[in-house]
């Protein structure tokens, strides 16, 4: 493992200090009703970045209200869509002067690559934004056939004050991938980031608030999930929740919203996703995307191509080739420019998935390369892969969302197919081959939401994407997010005389 | 936020009926601005407008330069006739040369193959800097076209830059789809950008339509040759080259100043024109129609005439009736393609409308559209000015009622007085042919079948009027006029998403909307055979 590096030693960035940790609500940041706080920790060194305020039930209570009277009342719904989209642009173009302080937050509070965050998530931030912001003047209903003599329309109308809950893997990006459509539909926001990561969050909302974004259409409340979190799904006046995060508490989402107010729910939870390279395939290309597949963003990634299925005739050139490449990746301080790789989140996740490669040796998979900690301080981890093994193993079917890869040997494309959709998840997937056939027909049987020809994380705002089966429903990013956010209404009259029906 | 709700609230000033109505028609009427009776606006010195002309040349190749025959021709001021500037005078050669960086950009270019997102910041780029320069551009669209300059710095240079934003946001949300097929076939559609658009511009609006027609055409990815108007070659050329200073490549957008007989057919029957978009008269329409038929077949987009219905039925509270009526038919002078200017009315009110329209024409503030508070300019040149008043003796002859109005106002430039006809029958050319000038004729009719055949008893169809307050006479009328647009309880509500376009002889295709990106779009279907599809 070259390059192993953690602390601060490959950091020549000064670091921000932190301006926000309370609630934002109503356009002000304020304390938790209870007063409580809780610490934020660093993953590179497990200690204390920061005091973040702690909200809870109550604190929902108040930021729903804000939400409430702010769309009720309040000017954001009843503008034009034109100028909805003006202020996100302006938005936008302030989240661009602030890139490198919202880049810093991220890392040192998700232990991200900095100049990922700097030169791609960040800045990628803004351009959601703005495609947002150009759809909020787009959004049609149509004019519909009624079949009798009646006139009949769809208005799509904001559904109201949304619940947003957002995982800790990409703060930014899941961030604006659920405010930016819900914004140019014409909601209010209450948004409950991670509370490993709430600083980012807190960040965008001070933009939100500089941009002209009126008080009370975003607020974000940080805080733990069976308070904060719970007490968004199961409140009466939110009227739709999207929450992106585990299978597990993506249950206990809808299950709140159905004993509450039946509020529509959309759900982006785990996956286990597939990735099968084909004979035809270039190895040293299949290689690269199928390490890059499991191993970016240290595995915390709900798409990452975690089961890679690989056919007999290149499988050996393939895993040589996969080894040397794991082996040559550099796991070390997020801030160092030559680092591929950083620190896990925490501490809990940090030890899952070493409990998980402890439990993939004991079921009798080969460790092929990794499975260790690296070093004493912070969450840092060995590429890791495993091969030979059984599709019943738990590294093969649970997620482990770390950089745990399992390899597997096919024959045929009927045998990948079923290998492929053998799991409860259905997120994404990849395919490898210059094979037009093979290309259309697994595209068409993996039962998974996205389907990467040559290619992984080709992620775009224009590109929904979003679960089958126990990975969720609904879709974030693309025009279909922003109907996520849209009612529909029906309006019929009758009409007399009309020349043509 | 304070700056478009500043200009959405302009807008909606001048183009909204209630906040024009609550002002009861007099809100235009500050202290020192005459009636155009009096007609001394007119008489006093023209106001020298606040501007330089910079630019009278051609700009091809993202470059000034003259024309190949080194001619020019002057621009007027149509409030005295006098020459603004001598501007160069493309030709067919010219046309050639700008048709020839067009192509290069769009087959060689980075233009078509840079992502979407950039495209958008691009336009977006440009929009900011339109909106730097509003009150130069606004000075120029009135020195040159003779519209009140609040109305051109207020509503259209505004509406310009919204239009430019609203089509940035549509680059990056071009979708081809996926179809479904009868057997193993994978199918999809690509929406590829058609090529190099030609575009011809009239020059009543001349921004406005400029904007329409580049708008959409470059957030498809396309590349360009438009040709102003005679006219009012002055602005297009001023915001051109704010668009190149926004990063747009050279090649990508060509102006070329000239004449319809000669650039204008160039372009129509260029063979490496891929598209037309014409905005102007149905006869010139027809010629372009033809020119593109007997060239390469490339596609065409009409945009023409009108002779627009604005129909007021018995429910209607008359004071604003009038006023929006009033609006629909004077705005701009009368000079605009889908101007109300048949004014039906029903015989229950009929008496009442007419006496408070013709006061209302006689309170329009006619004057140096420079001035403050002024609502009517001169027309746009002598030959229109000359038909405006042929259309008056006309009426008269026919034995239309001459309400008000009727003659030139004052001796220098081309003033006329707003005109209202009562009495107006169908059969009139005053009631029939497009006027194009600040001359209304009322008809009056009896009731909703009458009016829907009388409506519909035009060779146009481009846009009409309702005033009810009735869902199902609103509902019955929408329905039944043959027309590309219908304003219930409104007029010229020319949003950027808001498609329009004619009917019969009004024309062909849509521009603005979601709609107008269809012009500018090839669309490809691609199919390719499936192996074992899971599903079909």
């Amino acid at each position: 493992m070259a390059g192993v590096s953690n602390g601060h030693d490959g950091s020549s960035f000064k670091m921000p200090s932190i301006k926000f940790t309370k609630l934002f609500i109503n356009g002000q940041f304020v304390h938790s009703i209870s007063g409580k706080e809780f610490e934020t920790i660093d993953p590179r060194t497990e200690e204390v970045i920061t005091k973040v305020a702690e909200g809870a039930k109550e604190d929902i209570d108040v930021a729903v209200k804000a939400a409430r009277v702010a769309f009720d009342y309040g000017p954001w719904p009843r503008m034009p869509g034109a100028e909805r989209g003006r202020i996100m642009m302006k938005w936008a173009e302030l989240i661009e002067q602030h890139v490198e302080e919202i880049a810093a937050l991220d890392a040192i509070n998700a232990g991200k690559l900095y100049h990922i965050l700097k030169g791609g998530e960040i800045p990628g931030a803004a351009r959601t934004i703005r495609y947002y912001a150009g759809a909020a003047d787009k959004i049609h209903g149509e004019v519909l056939k009624a079949g009798r003599e009646f006139h009949a329309y769809t208005l799509m109308e904001p559904i109201g004050v949304v619940g947003l809950i957002i995982p800790w893997n990409f703060p930014s990006i899941m961030f604006v991938g659920k405010v930016a459509p819900a914004l140019a539909a014409g909601c209010t926001i209450v948004l409950k980031p991670a509370e490993q990561t709430p600083l980012s969050a807190l960040f965008y909302a001070h933009l939100a608030k500089q941009a002209g974004i009126p008080d009370g259409v975003l607020n974000v409340v940080p805080g733990f999930g069976s308070t904060a979190g719970a007490a968004i799904c199961s409140h009466m006046d939110i009227d739709k929740v999207s929450f992106t995060g585990s299978t597990e508490v993506g249950r206990e989402v809808m299950r709140a919203a159905a004993n509450s107010n039946l509020k529509p729910v959309s759900l982006e939870l785990g996956g286990k996703s597939p990735l099968l390279v084909f004979d035809d395939a270039d190895v040293d290309t299949a290689a690269q995307i199928a390490l890059l597949g499991v191993i970016f963003n240290k595995g915390e990634i709900c798409v990452a191509g975690s089961r890679v299925f690989v056919q007999e005739g290149i499988y050996d050139e393939f895993e040589k080739k996969l080894v040397e490449k794991a082996k040559a990746w550099v796991v070390g301080d997020p801030f160092d420019p030559k680092v591929q790789q950083g620190p896990q989140v925490n501490k809990k996740q940090f030890e899952k998935i070493l409990s998980y490669i402890e439990h993939g040796k004991r079921e009798g998979a080969t460790l092929l390369t990794g499975g260790k900690r690296i070093g004493n301080k912070g969450y840092y981890i060995e590429p890791t892969i495993f091969s030979n093994v059984k599709e019943d193993m738990q590294v093969v079917q649970d997620e482990i969302f770390g950089p745990v890869m399992v390899l597997k040997k096919f024959k045929t494309i009927e045998e990948a197919i079923t290998s492929a959709n053998n799991t409860k998840y259905g997120l994404a997937s990849g395919i490898v081959t210059k094979n037009l056939d093979i290309a259309n027909t697994v595209s068409r049987s993996i039962r998974a939401g996205i389907v990467w020809i040559n290619c992984y994380f080709a992620f775009g705002d224009d590109i929904p994407y979003g679960g089958y089966k126990m990975s969720g429903f609904g879709r974030d990013f693309g025009l279909e997010a922003l109907h996520k956010y849209l009612q529909v209404k029906s309006v019929v009259t009758p009409i007399y005389n009309s020349p043509w029906l | 936020m304070a700056f478009s709700l500043r200009i959405s609230r302009l807008i909606s000033r001048s183009f909204s009926s209630t906040s024009l109505l609550s002002r009861g028609g007099s809100g235009y009427l500050g202290s020192g601005h005459c009636k155009y009776s009096t007609a001394a606006a007119t008489e006093e010195e023209p106001i020298k407008p606040s501007v330089q002309v910079e630019h009278t040349q051609l700009l091809i190749d993202g470059k000034f330069v003259d024309a190949a025959s080194g001619k020019t021709f002057p621009t007027l001021d149509p409030r005295t006739g006098e020459v603004i500037a001598n501007v160069a005078e493309g030709k067919s050669e010219d046309v050639d040369r700008a048709v020839a960086a067009a192509r290069k950009a769009f087959d060689h270019g980075p233009w078509p193959k840079m992502t979407a997102y950039e495209r958008q910041r691009i336009l977006l780029r440009i929009a900011d800097l339109v909106e730097k320069h509003n009150d130069e551009i606004a000075a120029l669209e009135t020195w040159d076209n003779g519209k009140p300059y609040e109305q051109s710095s207020k509503i259209e240079i505004p509406m310009l830059v919204r239009l430019i934003r609203y089509y940035a946001g549509w680059a990056d949300k071009i979708h081809g789809l996926t179809v479904p097929a009868d057997g193993p076939y994978h199918v999809q559609t690509l929406h590829e950008p058609i090529g190099v658009a030609g575009q011809i511009i009239p020059w009543n609006f001349p921004l406005l339509m400029f904007g329409w027609k580049v708008g959409p055409a470059l957030a498809c990815g396309n590349t360009i040759v438009i040709k102003t108007a005679e006219q009012t070659p002055l602005s297009a050329l001023y915001v051109a080259q704010l668009f190149h200073e926004a990063g747009l490549p050279p090649g990508v957008l060509n102006v070329v100043s000239g004449f319809g007989p000669t650039a204008g057919a160039a372009l129509a029957s260029h063979m490496e024109v891929d598209k037309l978009a014409f905005t102007g008269s149905t006869d010139t329409g027809k010629v372009v129609l033809e020119l593109a038929a007997k060239s390469n077949l490339k596609p065409v987009t009409l945009e023409l005439g009108g002779k627009s219905p604005f129909i007021v039925c018995e429910d209607a509270d008359v004071d604003q009736a009038v006023e929006l009526a009033h609006f629909a038919l004077f705005f701009n002078q009368g000079q605009c393609c889908c101007a109300g200017s048949r004014t039906f009315v029903h015989e229950s009110v009929y008496d009442e409308f007419v006496e408070k329209a013709k006061a209302r024409a006689l309170k329009r503030v006619v004057g140096d559209p420079f001035k403050g508070g002024i609502e009517q300019g001169p027309q746009i040149d002598s030959e229109q000015f000359e038909k405006i008043l042929r259309y008056i003796r006309s009426g008269v002859e026919n034995g239309a009622t001459l309400e008000t109005g009727g003659d030139r106002l004052g001796n220098k430039g081309f003033y006329i007085q707003p005109t209202v006809f009562s009495n107006v029958k169908d059969g009139m050319p005053i009631a029939k042919e497009e006027i194009f000038g600040p001359v209304q004729t009322i008809l009056k009719f009896k009731d909703l079948g009458e009016v829907v055949q009388r409506a519909n008893n035009s060779r146009y169809g481009l846009a009409a009027g309702i005033f009810t307050q009735n869902i199902d006479t609103a509902n019955s009328l929408t329905r039944a006029l043959r027309v590309g647009t219908v304003w219930t309880n409104c007029f010229d509500t020319f949003d950027a998403a808001i498609p329009f376009g004619g009917y019969k002889m009004s024309g062909q295709g849509r521009e603005k909307g979601e709609y107008s990106l269809k012009n500018y779009l090839q669309v490809k279907a691609v199919v390719t055979s499936l192996k074992n599809p899971a599903w079909l």
